[in-house]
């Protein structure tokens, strides 16, 4: 462990994990880098029409 | 956020990594570019739509999709002509903005960061090339992301289900099963994917959706519905008139007259059929792409012979690097709200190793002071989304914008393709600025998507945030009215009015904040209880932890092995000593919540031991109570033979080296004894791998004995099939069995019992001669969560599990703010997955708990103390329990009674206000005399 701790994180893929990682991570005071591979965030679960088992849209 | 960007290399430790970062370049600056979409139409190159799985096509200047993050155009330098031959240049000529740049070049960028998650998602198996799906080759077999997309109103066939070869609608459909899973022959996976056979069902049942008298057919091995809800959900796609058909498929043919899709399968009497579909979805698995095999490469992470992150159980989000965390699909496929639980354990593990640096980073917005708007002539700005085309395309925007200017008190109307751009903000704070508007109006998708960011807007242009009103023209208009633009039109103008006529009243809002208290409550001392608690303490907050038994350890007390082999007593050991010692921690044992009162930030509970009680304050509550084994009371003989024991009996007599255990050859385990029945309409998810596993450790230690597994489906979901084909290999003999046919024990002699099964290969009953049978019982709720259901008023579920707020986005917060759970009192879910949301429930608790202050929305009961005569009809109704009764003396002596609110228990939902005779109590931005004016302007249409 380092003695000079930065308070920052950094997270690579932005899917719906990322997303969450990120928010939660910022939200308990912490800067967030959201590294993404693609033009754009969201990953697969942007793809998805609805999802189960309660058929609520993925967007 | 930084888009086209890979890690490239990580050195340093723990707390202080240096961080290489490779960014390709986008060739479009996204300071300027206004994502109009003029380069992307007059762009002449063509390229598949990887969005769309390549079913459409989208250009070489491309936006991934309509609703993309951030709203910017990208060129794809494999594909645009001029970045290839250096002709063209098309975008470059007519973008409005000047934002095309085809100088853009990689850049490094190197970042110091104190930890690393790693979330790169999954690929779906590619089947091309495998010869019996014929994917590729045949037109009319698809995999199941191009499924999806046809199935959507945004993909390539707007959400008609038609095939490829002749666009004709889908009559009879079938999906099969395990496509690049379970499947060492055509693939490299052995494992299960977990998630293909309840997204099967959802897409046969939207499939059935768009087509009424759609045919769909489901080919399977094994159905895993073992997520929470999931059992019901395949009890309803079978009452739907979906087929299930448990077979494995071997291969498929195309008819060449109709390009249908023939093939062969053996049905449950053994019979060989012959069948033909118009449409053939392969359920095609989750794999590790190369990109994430080369991030983990460089992360200098080490993954398993599966290619998924190795981790243990008992740190389920660490890597074999310390200070990389990683979540989701990385670490092993699961599906979505596994995934957010660990991308929230993955934040709070990694930034509870920077928790001493909190705060030292972030920065907060900061807002001009507010304009006194109070006394002024109203001055409203309508601003029309065009939405790209999802209203412009139904809705003419123009004729919108001139009837806009029409109405009373509007100063200014503006139109933007997108109002939500970042650009847009700019337009509309500009227009605040030089027209002195002092009321805004968005005329746009939603506002429950969108409306905090035009607030926002308003907040940083000077202006009270609630003096803004949004018409819902997309959702509520465009999209549901499509087909009738001319009406759609009129409507939106009805809803623009409407919007108009409210806004002119509203009046600015005072910001509402309440102090939180920095501690939390952990209730329930299990494995899940005891790694919240720590993980909460580790980050610095007190944690009052209450168990009702006394010693800590719950349900885990009672079990022997992970699925991974790891053995848990000794884990459990070492939680409750760091418990124990942990300054931060108080412990409260054989102690039960009493009582409880307040909200987020806020919270006071009585913690009861014998006749003692005393308050705790929290600002956080994490509820981890539990379950309990099902009791199988004179099932297959359960509690007449001494030789019947439930699984957590079997593991406890064999520990200590029970006789029976000793001279037992035979053993037989029952699965499904209480779970997926009608009483208990649910999978108990831990119960198919257990059995497994205990009869590969009975066939090691001795081979000659026989075991058998009767199962309804074999659910060893995920990275634990490998026990499964473990145990086929050693000869554990597996016997599927079915809900109407259900096993029978009977008693044979002294010592032994015979069971008889319906074999479906042999098709004739089967009697199996044994010295042990071993049921697979189900996990029930227990009593401890109707009781705190009640005291937290919190939500349960149709099995009596807590009921969480959204089944995907958010699997460990209650409805309620602060309130979070983990564990069996969720649902059924092995020791890893517990500690996973334990974690989580931790790391949304410090969400709360991390800042001094909670900000609350200003939309409250506002009581009107001249008209109040303290009837108290409104306590009733609260929902919220936020209005109490008070009484006052007045000059005099006469006592004088009135309602007050607490304002951070209100949420606004105007129950008082519809209740109140008097017009004593209303809720701020929707008083009766707003919303009056706003049901006169629509009715004025």
């Amino acid at each position: 462990m380092s003695e000079q701790v930065k308070g920052s994180v950094l997270i690579a893929g932005g899917g719906i994990a990322g997303m969450q990682a990120a928010l939660d991570a910022a939200n308990s005071g912490f800067y967030v880098y959201l590294l993404e591979r693609r033009a754009a965030i969201g990953g697969k679960m942007a793809q998805l029409d609805k999802t189960f088992p309660t058929n609520d849209c993925a967007m | 956020m930084i888009t086209l960007a890979e890690i490239t290399d990580v050195t340093g430790e723990p707390g202080n990594f240096q961080v290489e970062v490779t960014r390709r370049p986008r060739f479009v600056d996204t300071e300027k570019c206004i994502a109009c979409g003029l380069c992307a139409e007059k762009c002449p190159k063509k390229v598949d739509d990887e969005y769309n799985e390549k079913i459409s096509k989208r250009k070489a200047v491309y936006i991934p999709y309509a609703q993309a993050v951030p709203q910017k155009y990208a060129i794809d330098a494999d594909n645009c002509i001029y970045l290839k031959s250096g002709k063209c240049g098309a975008c470059e000529k007519f973008c409005p903005a000047g934002a095309i740049n085809f100088e853009d070049k990689p850049q490094t960028v190197n970042l110091n960061v104190g930890a690393i998650i790693l979330s790169p998602g999954f690929a779906a198996f590619d089947p091309t090339g495998i010869r019996t799906w014929g994917y590729g080759e045949f037109k009319n077999v698809i995999t199941a992301m191009e499924m999806e997309r046809i199935l959507s109103a945004s993909g390539p066939t707007e959400g008609h289900l038609v095939r490829p070869s002749d666009k004709k609608e889908v009559k009879r459909i079938a999906f099969i099963q395990c496509v690049g899973s379970r499947d060492l022959n055509k693939s490299r996976n052995g494992y299960c994917s977990s998630v293909c056979c309840t997204y099967a069902i959802k897409q046969a049942m939207m499939a059935k959706d768009h087509v009424k008298d759609l045919e769909a057919s489901i080919f399977f091995m094994d159905m895993r519905t073992h997520g929470k809800e999931f059992e019901r959900y395949y009890e309803r796609a079978k009452g739907l008139g979906i087929e299930f058909k448990r077979c494995r498929v071997h291969s498929l043919e195309p008819v060449s007259e109709t390009s249908d899709i023939y093939f062969r399968y053996i049905d449950d009497c053994g019979r060989q059929l012959e069948t033909q579909y118009d449409l053939v979805v392969l359920s095609v698995g989750l794999c590790t792409p190369p990109s994430a095999m080369e991030l983990a490469y460089h992360a200098g992470v080490e993954l398993n012979e599966n290619r998924f992150v190795e981790s243990s159980s008992f740190d389920p989000v660490a890597t074999s690097r310390p200070g990389v965390f990683s979540c989701g699909a990385f670490s092993g496929p699961k599906d979505i709200p596994q995934t957010v639980m660990e991308a929230s354990a993955a934040a709070a593990d990694a930034t509870r190793l920077l928790a001493g640096a909190r705060n030292s980073l972030t920065r907060t917005k900061e807002f001009p002071p507010e304009i006194e708007v109070a006394s002024d002539e109203v001055r409203i700005g309508v601003f029309i989304c065009h939405c790209g085309t999802n209203i412009a395309g139904v809705i003419d925007v123009e004729r919108l914008a001139r009837y806009a200017e029409t109405l009373p008190n509007v100063a200014h109307v503006g139109r933007n393709l997108f109002t939500c751009s970042q650009d847009t903000q700019d337009i509309i704070k500009n227009a605040i600025r030089d027209k002195g508007l002092n009321r805004v109006v968005v005329a746009a998708c939603t506002p429950r998507t969108h409306e905090p960011l035009f607030r926002e807007t308003l907040k940083s242009a000077g202006l009270n945030e609630y003096l803004f009103d949004m018409a819902n023209i997309r959702n509520q208009d465009s999209w549901v009215h499509a087909a009738e633009p001319e009406r759609a039109t009129e409507k939106a103008m009805d809803l623009v009015r409407m919007s108009v006529a409210k806004v002119g009243l509203l009046t600015p809002l005072p910001s509402i904040s309440v102090p939180v208290n920095q501690a939390a409550l952990v209730i329930g001392g299990g494995i899940s209880g005891m790694v919240s608690a720590l993980e909460l303490a580790d980050h610095g907050f007190h944690v009052s932890l209450v168990e009702k038994a006394n010693v800590l350890g719950g349900q885990a007390r009672h079990l022997f092995r992970t699925w991974k082999g790891e053995l848990i007593e000794p884990a459990l050991q070492e939680l409750d000593a760091r418990v124990r010692s942990n300054p931060l921690i108080t412990l409260h044992l054989e102690s039960t919540v009493g009582s409880a009162e307040g909200f987020v930030g806020n919270f006071k509970s009585t913690i009861v031991r014998g006749k003692d009680s005393r308050v705790v304050e929290h600002g956080a509550t994490i509820i981890a109570t539990g379950g309990q084994g099902y009791v199988p009371e004179g099932e297959y003989l359960f509690g007449t033979s001494s030789r019947v024991f439930t699984a957590i009996e079997f593991d406890k007599l064999r520990m200590v080296g029970d006789r029976r255990m000793k001279q037992a050859k035979n053993y037989v385990f029952i699965q499904c004894v209480g779970s997926r029945c009608e009483e208990r309409m649910y999978c108990s998810r831990v119960c198919c791998t257990h059995s497994v596993q205990a009869a590969i450790e009975l066939k090691e230690s001795s081979p000659a004995g026989e075991v058998f597994v009767l199962y309804r489906d074999m659910r060893t979901y995920g990275q634990r099939e490998e026990l499964y084909r473990k145990a086929r290999e050693k000869g554990v003999v597996f016997i599927h069995y079915e809900a109407h046919q259900m096993p029978k024990v009977r008693p044979l002699e002294p010592r032994r019992l015979e069971v008889e099964v319906f074999d479906h290969i042999l098709h004739e009953p089967l009697r199996i001669v044994t010295d042990i049978v071993v049921l697979a019982t189900a996990i029930t709720p227990n009593a401890a969560t109707a009781e705190l259901a009640d005291i937290y008023k919190l939500p349960v579920d149709a099995d009596g599990f807590f009921q969480e707020a959204h089944a995907k986005l958010r699997p460990v917060d209650f409805a309620a703010d602060g309130i979070f759970m983990a564990g069996l009192a969720h649902c059924p879910k092995p020791v890893d997955e517990s500690i996973a949301q334990a974690k989580a429930a931790a790391g949304r608790a410090v969400s709360v708990l991390a800042g001094s202050s909670i900000d609350l929305e200003a939309t409250k009961a506002t009581v009107v103390n001249a008209n109040c005569d303290g009837c108290a009809m409104c306590l009733d109704v609260c929902p919220y329990k936020a209005i109490s009764l008070v009484s006052e003396e007045e000059a005099g002596g006469k006592r004088n009674a009135r309602v007050e609110v607490n304002l951070a228990q209100c949420k606004g939902c105007g129950l008082c206000q519809a209740t109140c005779p008097k017009d004593g109590i209303y809720v701020a931005g929707f008083s009766l005399e707003q919303i009056a004016a706003q049901v006169e302007a629509a009715l004025a249409g």
